[in-house]
């Protein structure tokens, strides 16, 4: 079977015929007789060049383009650390809700007890699935969780009068660790995997002092490993008076196994659009949420979820937290969606998928190292977690065909392809996830897909550095669209110098 | 437990994988220490699994506690507002090739998101008069703190000037963003009219300042008469002018870009984004062509360029900015944002066209006239407009006479009206003060039908 994505050659909305109608506006009608004088100096003096469309093109528009994307819901989405399940049905209903979907998030607390009481019970669950003390929803994503917990961090150091404005990161951690450090203003020290996979003990022995503030730290790390010394890494971090933050990106492969709190980390952030299952809309939006341990609730952002009798309220009360990370609560419909996931799955299920994530990883590595093209770096000996770092240095270096060449070689065959070139200390790195919601199947199919694909490599390279030809296009240009020159990001830019800003480019 | 959502949990693939592998589950987990294995169930969900059903069934139940404010819809303003979200938005938002897909790292594949997102960037630069708007942050406040934190990276410099009126929401949360890394944040004055006081501006000015901040219509829905006077002052002592505007507004008020803002800031939430409890939400932040302000632009961005055969394609751009490859010196930790939500304002946005905006922002701006006129003729012996202006953009700040506001909310709320915003304990200035929002779904009976209850309500507190 040959796979080809739709090809539609679709125009920009810009592009397609305008039409002068405009859907009726509410009421419009009952207010012609107000008079309304804007003056001309404030006025806006022609439209905005902002298509007016018939419904019926509005909707093929956009459905013939979600026939040229690929989400979960086509195939397998095996991104590293991005932990790409399944996004069950039963949430969207949910989401959906008027009662959720109209509720203003000003609106006094005795009309909204129903929301209150998801966001209260989540917050207790996701307490107890962390081993925290109490949590709150306000970043909006992971990366705000780990600025509000680099924040909290900052903070009390503070309030103890003590000047340490180092933060410890490890080489394999996601990058948005070390992008969050310094924009809650410490000095980003890096620390190296030992061969093992794992943190180097020794390396973070020499490098805690009296200048830490924290370690902020994946467990399993990004190369799947769980940190099997982690106790002696929190020992080692709170003898020399840091804090130990966990960046729950990686939940997933040891959910209801093994929780944060009881490894010692004092702040915890997780991405319901991970380990949760809601949806990663193309991007976004996500739900973050961050945690914290003893004394550290204080430093929370505000507010937190509380409940007095029957009543469910917000406590704004901030003697020394952090303030505000985000306008009112975060992203609450992600609250709402992780409510009916766990509530579905229950306690058993919420281990079952640290099970079966695990045992995917393994099954995926048996079936692709079977052939010899890849290579499993780091200890392959141990057992992987929610995911693996595969290198296809070998093939690059005998073929010519790099990890990009095979990705976009998976997409020809219509699978997505895994994460690439992170992390950054494994050469023509592939960071496969399948999670849970994979079928034993599909694991077969792209562990074999990748084998056939090396082979391929060894017997015509050429051919596969022209892929992908069945997707919707072929290899992109990427030095053209990046290009001062030729950089084009909106159709205002296009329009006035088709084919970018050449010499008059302000890049330059 | 074996679950449908899990399909490798069935006892007879589980079993055969294991056999595969040559390890039993406990081996799997071998490598976590002892001491921290969880022996027990956790303590979340409801002890068991559930159908579909039983949980559709809770949640529905819980909900019911909810109130819902449908005649007439919510007056409550405060930045955001009850809105309409068409049809065609809410179900092609469903498209599960675009809402179950991931950022675009692999363009190729994901065309149409990306597609989508260039369009999303393309109309909100029109809107808003600039070249390039990146392809989303997470809502208006934390667009507003980057927009701050963007100023202060791309001038070298710290303090950024604020309306002493500014959303509340906004300043704490640009606060918390901006002060870790030496910014602060420094009030002007805005008069009765609610217009920024350019002498107060000119005279805060210095070589420390990296931005001037407007906003456009104000916090309390009033229209600026001369923004273009603050954005001169910014140009002259090297600061840059970021001006925060309401999308819907511009169908009829001068974008920003066209009187000088270096960088635009807003909330997308009114279009067609549904209020979800606040969140998720929109954030807008775009910037004028300029090199160095693109350079320090966060979040992602999406370009046109060609693929290998010459065709048109679409990909994410400029990526040497962000978190995954310029790690401690990005420009942002931005990772996951809001794609989905600009893609649902570009559908609405496609979907109203230029004629539409410009008639929606029309209607609303009269009936949050037809609002004002009321509340003048039949309650202005207990009520006025706290500012002395008669341009307001969908809110208008109520100054009640008569004792405390919280009293007459309560009894807004008995008639199954949600008033407005209490700026007690949010605004100096302004306690006693309440927002109210008007917009495009509040008809003209729903407006009647507030001045009866305010005045009914006025009555009754004054009775006693």
């Amino acid at each position: 079977m040959v796979w080809r994505q739709a090809r539609w050659d679709e125009k920009l909305a810009q592009e397609i015929k305008r039409s002068s109608l405009a859907p009726s506006i509410p009421y419009e009608d009952q207010f012609l007789d107000v008079n309304i004088e804007i003056p001309g100096s404030i006025a806006r003096k022609s439209l905005p060049e902002i298509p007016s469309l018939p419904e019926i093109e509005v909707v093929r528009h956009y459905t013939r383009l979600s026939q040229m994307s690929y989400g979960v819901d086509v195939g397998p989405v095996p991104l590293g650390s991005c932990t790409m399940k399944y996004n069950p049905k039963v949430m969207d209903i949910v989401a959906m809700d008027p009662r959720v979907v109209e509720a203003h998030p000003l609106q006094d607390e005795d009309t909204v007890q129903g929301i209150l009481e998801i966001i209260y019970t989540v917050e207790r669950w996701l307490s107890e699935i962390t081993g925290m003390d109490k949590c709150v929803f306000q970043p909006p994503a992971g990366s705000a969780g780990e600025l509000a917990g680099a924040l909290m961090i900052r903070k009390y150091h503070l309030d103890r009068g003590e000047q340490r404005d180092e933060m410890l990161i490890p080489d394999s951690a996601h990058g948005s660790n070390a992008a969050s450090a310094a924009m809650a203003g410490f000095k980003v020290l890096r620390i190296p995997t030992d061969p093992g996979g794992e943190v180097s003990i020794e390396a973070l022995k020499a490098a805690v002092g009296p200048r830490t503030a924290g370690i902020m730290l994946t467990n399993p790390n990004t190369l799947g490993i769980f940190e099997s010394r982690i106790l002696e890494i929190s020992d080692i971090v709170h003898s020399a008076g840091g804090l130990q933050y966990y960046d729950g990106a990686n939940l997933n492969g040891i959910i209801g196994i093994a929780r944060p709190g009881d490894m010692g980390f004092d702040i915890v952030h997780l991405n319901l659009h991970k380990t949760f299952a809601t949806p990663h809309g193309g991007g976004g939006p996500g739900g973050g949420v961050v945690c914290a341990k003893g004394g550290l609730v204080d430093y929370l952002p505000r507010p937190l979820i509380e409940k007095k009798g029957d009543k469910y309220y917000w406590d704004y009360r901030c003697d020394r937290c952090i303030g505000c990370i985000r306008a009112f609560y975060g992203n609450i419909v992600p609250v709402i969606r992780t409510f009916v996931y766990i509530a579905t799955l229950g306690p058993q299920g919420l281990r079952e998928i640290g099970e079966i994530s695990v045992l995917n990883t393994n099954y995926f590595i048996k079936r692709l190292l079977e052939k010899q093209y890849y290579e499993l770096p780091h200890s392959p000996e141990k057992p992987r977690k929610h995911e693996v770092v595969i290198s296809a240095s070998k093939i690059a270096r005998e073929t010519g065909v790099t990890a990009e060449d095979i990705a976009k070689a998976l997409l020809d065959e219509g699978l997505h392809a895994p994460t690439m070139y992170f992390p950054l200390i494994v050469g023509e790195a592939l960071m496969v996830e399948f999670t849970e919601s994979e079928t034993r199947e599909n694991i077969d199919l792209y562990a074999d897909t990748l084998n056939k694909i090396a082979e391929r490599a060894y017997r015509n390279p050429e051919d596969v550095k022209k892929t992908p030809r069945n997707t919707s296009v072929s290899r992109l240009d990427l030095v053209r669209a990046n290009h001062p020159r030729t950089l084009i990001p909106s159709y205002r830019a296009y329009g006035r110098n088709q084919g970018g800003f050449g010499d008059s480019s302000p890049l330059k | 437990m074996p679950h449908t959502w899990i399909p490798n949990s069935d006892p007879l693939v589980r079993d055969s994988m294991l056999r595969y592998i040559g390890r039993d589950m406990e081996d799997l987990f071998r490598d976590v220490p002892e001491a921290i294995k969880l022996r027990r169930p956790l303590r979340a969900g409801f002890g068991k699994t559930l159908s579909e059903y039983e949980v559709l069934r809770i949640v529905d139940s819980i909900l019911s506690k909810n109130k819902i404010f449908r005649d007439p819809p919510p007056f409550i303003g405060g930045g955001v507002c009850a809105s309409y979200t068409p049809a065609v938005v809410r179900f092609l938002a469903l498209r599960g090739e675009v809402y179950t897909s991931y950022t675009p790292y692999q363009p190729e594949i994901n065309q149409g998101v990306l597609q989508a997102l260039f369009e999303y960037q393309s109309m909100v630069a029109e809107l808003y008069g600039v070249d390039v708007v990146n392809a989303s942050m997470y809502d208006g406040s934390t667009a507003v703190a980057e927009a701050l934190r963007l100023a202060m990276r791309a001038t070298r410099r710290t303090k950024i000037l604020v309306p002493s009126t500014m959303n509340p929401f906004h300043r704490s949360v640009a606060r918390t963003w901006i002060e870790p890394v030496g910014g602060s944040i420094e009030e002007y004055m805005v008069d009765r009219r609610g217009q920024p006081v350019v002498d107060d501006i000119a005279s805060k000015v210095n070589d420390r300042v990296a931005g001037i901040y407007l906003e456009n219509p104000s916090f309390l829905g009033n229209v600026i008469d001369d923004p273009g006077a603050v954005g001169e002052i910014a140009r002259d002592r090297g600061a840059l002018f970021i001006v925060y505007s309401e999308p819907t507004s511009l169908g009829i008020l001068r974008p920003p870009g066209e009187y000088g803002a270096d960088i635009v800031v807003g909330d997308g939430q009114s279009l067609g984004l549904g209020l979800n409890y606040g969140g998720p939400g929109l954030g807008i932040l775009g910037v004028r062509m300029d090199s160095e302000l693109l350079r320090q632009l966060p979040g992602r961005l999406v370009g046109m360029t060609v693929d290998s055969d010459g065709g048109r394609g679409y990909a994410l751009v400029l990526q040497t900015r962000e978190q995954h490859i310029r790690r401690e010196r990005a420009t942002s930790n931005i990772t996951t944002n809001s794609s989905l939500m600009a893609i649902m304002a570009s559908i609405y946005l496609s979907y109203m066209g230029a004629e539409g905006l410009r008639r929606l922002g029309e209607s609303i701006f009269r009936r949050t006239s037809y609002a004002l006129r009321s509340i003048r003729d039949r309650l202005s012996n207990y009520i006025s407009i706290a500012i002395d202006h008669s341009l307001f953009y969908r809110e208008i700040p109520l100054r009640f006479r008569v004792r405390d506001y919280g009293e007459i909310h309560r009894r807004l709320l008995a008639r199954g009206i949600h008033g407005g915003l209490w700026l007690k304990d949010l605004l100096k200035g302004f306690e006693d003060c309440s927002l109210f929002c008007f917009s495009e779904v509040h008809s003209r009976r729903d407006i009647d039908t507030l001045i009866e209850a305010l005045e009914e309500a006025i009555h009754g507190v004054e009775a006693g």
